[in-house]
């Protein structure tokens, strides 16, 4: 019963009073996070709201053709924010992990598991909407080129991460476990990236970030950004969300114990 | 029937909370694929020629992967006694976990073939027989499966004993799955692989239930 | 109270049990009419649980014979098998299941007499009934465990150690359920060297050389 009480300790009470925190712990505590979520929630919403609204229209209807790939060209507007989060959120959670082992901040830990399943969504529909927009250039659904397989392989790791969350039933022994696995998969990710390029290169080359500055027409960066921004707000919403259920979960949880031993 | 269900229902949702889904065998059937774009390299023509045998031995390693639990929990924790005691033979005990084995293992593996089909450039005649052969075949990996499971149900390190004692018994499977997909992508006539294929997997799902019970009675002993 | 008809006595003659080319015990005789009780004593690895799964038709026995109703004809043990229920070491619970779960699964496979609720509620576990056995005490699982007794009608308890684990209440309990099968027409054999509520049973001393006191 001890181990449970001291999980009920770390997510749910408010430290003991005399105890200083540091600005690092100040939102350890559950209940000051709910209410920080809970303001922030509905801004988060509303931009992504509305940034979806406002990009799907420059996307879909603003934004002109390409001359090469015709309207197929809009599929990018969903397919390089999917891409872009896809490794941004598992960067965020490796930050996370490293945050849990150093200063065993419990929070990050919640945030990163919660993360890990968008992070998934976001890769599964890189991966889906990639192979839906290379299809008429490529003339089949699917190549093994450098960049496609490296977003496959980020997948895996993906699942790999929330198998052994699943696995592991005590959850702080769970925490310390899957923020190594995302520090070693992060460490890895740079050689799988490498040796994937090095096995084949077809795939044309990035043409957002180069030394001589985009190479896309503003008329499309615009739309783009708009989407990056929607997403963005989108991955914050459900981040949040997922957290304060993983809270209410734990919650639970404390209560069934409480609940058996009386 | 009832009691069939009954068992059915149970160790899905066993399977469902314990987190060893579908969701498990279907990642590893994945990856286990993408091993060989990796290994052979990204020629597509290549790939299509290889790829009805890289899928189907890929789903015979994903469905061993849960095979070894599927006594064993029941074994250690003392549920296997009720079951001998209990108003259903064991034999129809063994019948409705393999059944739902297949449910958590085999159904997913069936749902994710499109998919590597896709990556594994599978031409379009040949996807309707994969999944055909897929579902003919697969239930017969359970089936046989559950033998492997019952004779290792007492051994500490049987998740290693297993795949030994089994994959032998898959090869069966494997060729006629594999040949059904390749005939049809080849332009034969892929009916009389399935149909032997069909056979396999009822004499497994007759002969399984009796030797997997057999075997579970002395492991009880 | 419905009475539980099946047999009216056991006998079982000279039986013997082997496990791994070694005898466990010998010359196991006895008799047991319906509402009788029988403990088994004596210390470890004498052999008590081996009885038990060889009456349950588990192990198979290695001489003897096990007669119903003063028939002459041996019916082997496996006649006992699906008209006992079996308590051990074991609950067999699923901890990922809730309590009610687990005990209605087994009143399915072994046919219902008595709403898994009620025979929880017997147990004194109302207020778990909804929670997952993962969270549950050790002697909270010992009874939810028994409540599979309780659940269907089966002549025959076979307990090994079923005071093991629990506190005082639940012992009491356990006495007045036991009390109220025999009064039904069941038997119960239980192998034990606490006391149990079986103040009237026969015993038999394993160990050695096995004979009904």
């Amino acid at each position: 019963m001890l181990v449970h009480t001291s999980l009920l300790n770390h997510t749910l009470h408010h430290k003991p009073a005399g105890v200083r925190s540091s600005p690092m712990q100040k939102y350890a505590n559950p209940l000051r996070f709910t209410r920080l979520a809970d303001k922030i929630l509905p801004w988060s919403s509303a931009v992504a709201v509305a940034a979806f609204i406002g990009g799907l229209y420059l996307a879909l209807a603003a934004s002109p053709p390409d001359f090469q790939q015709g309207e197929s060209v809009r599929l990018m507007y969903v397919h390089v924010p999917n891409a872009w989060l896809s490794t941004q959120t598992y960067m965020f959670i490796a930050l996370l992990s490293a945050v849990s082992i150093i200063w065993k901040h419990p929070l990050a830990d919640l945030g990163a598991k919660a993360a890990a399943p968008i992070g998934l969504i976001f890769t599964g529909l890189a991966l889906i909407t990639g192979s839906i927009w290379g299809k008429p250039m490529w003339g089949t659904w699917w190549v093994w080129d450098a960049r496609l397989t490296s977003v496959l392989v980020l997948f895996f790791l993906y699942l790999g991460y929330m198998a052994i969350w699943r696995a592991i039933e005590d959850q702080q022994k769970a925490s310390k476990v899957a923020a190594i696995l995302a520090l070693v998969g992060v460490v890895n990710i740079p050689i799988i990236k490498f040796s994937v390029e090095w096995w084949n290169t077809l795939h044309q080359p990035s043409s957002v970030f180069r030394a001589e500055g985009p190479a896309i027409d503003g008329s499309m960066l615009w739309p783009l950004l708009v989407m990056v921004l929607a997403f963005q707000a989108y991955f914050v919403t459900v981040l949040l969300w997922r957290m304060k259920a993983e809270i209410v979960e734990r919650k639970l949880l404390a209560l069934q114990y409480q609940e058996a031993s009386e | 029937m009832n009691s069939f269900l009954t068992i059915l229902k149970r160790d899905v949702r066993l399977a469902i909370r314990d987190g060893n889904t579908g969701g498990m065998a279907v990642a590893f059937f994945l990856i286990v694929v993408t091993l060989f774009p990796l290994g052979v390299g990204p020629e597509l023509p290549i790939l299509a020629r290889i790829s009805a045998g890289v899928i189907w031995a890929a789903a015979l390693l994903s469905a061993l992967l849960s095979l070894d639990g599927l006594f064993q929990a029941d074994f250690e924790d003392g549920a296997l006694d009720l079951f001998a005691l209990s108003d259903p033979p064991l034999e129809y005990v063994v019948a409705a976990k393999a059944v739902a084995h297949w449910v958590v293992t085999g159904l997913p593996i069936i749902v994710a073939a499109p998919f590597l089909a896709i990556l594994m450039n599978i031409p379009a005649d040949g996807l309707w027989i994969l999944i055909l052969s897929m579902t003919i075949g697969t239930p017969g990996l359970s089936f046989i499966g559950a033998i492997g499971a019952a004779l290792t149900v007492t051994l500490k390190q049987g998740g290693a004993l297993v795949p030994i004692l089994v994959l032998p018994l898959y090869i069966p499977i494997l060729i006629f799955g594999v040949s059904a997909i390749d005939s049809a992508i080849f332009g034969g006539n892929p009916v009389p692989s399935l149909l032997i294929l069909g056979a396999i997997t009822l004499f497994a799902m007759g002969l399984a239930p009796f030797a997997a019970a057999a075997a579970l009675r002395a492991a009880l002993e | 109270m419905s009475k539980i008809t099946w047999t009216t006595a056991i006998e079982v003659r000279n039986l013997a049990c082997r496990r791994g080319g070694r005898p466990v015990f010998e010359g196991l005789s006895f008799n047991l009419s319906s509402c009788g009780a029988l403990v088994l004593k004596g210390p470890n690895g004498c052999g008590k649980s081996s009885t038990l799964r060889l009456l349950a038709g588990l192990l198979s026995a290695s001489a003897g014979g096990l007669y119903l109703n003063g028939s002459d004809n041996s019916a082997g043990t496996e006649e006992l098998g699906t008209n006992c229920h079996f308590y051990g070491h074991l609950t067999g619970l699923k901890t990922a299941m809730t309590v009610l779960e687990n005990i209605t699964f087994w009143a399915e496979l072994y046919g219902p007499a008595m709403a898994a609720a009620e025979a929880c509620g017997r147990m004194g576990l109302q207020k778990l009934l909804h929670l997952p056995v993962r969270i549950l005490s050790d002697g909270q699982r010992r009874r939810a465990s028994f409540a599979r007794l309780l659940v269907s009608d089966r002549p025959l308890w076979l307990l090994d150690e079923p005071s093991v684990g629990l506190d005082a209440s639940s012992v009491e309990r356990l006495d007045h359920l036991m009390a109220d099968h025999r009064a039904r027409g069941g038997m119960v054999i239980a192998a034990s060297h606490l006391g149990l509520g079986l103040g009237d049973a026969q015993v038999i001393r394993l160990g050695g050389e096995a004979k009904a006191a």
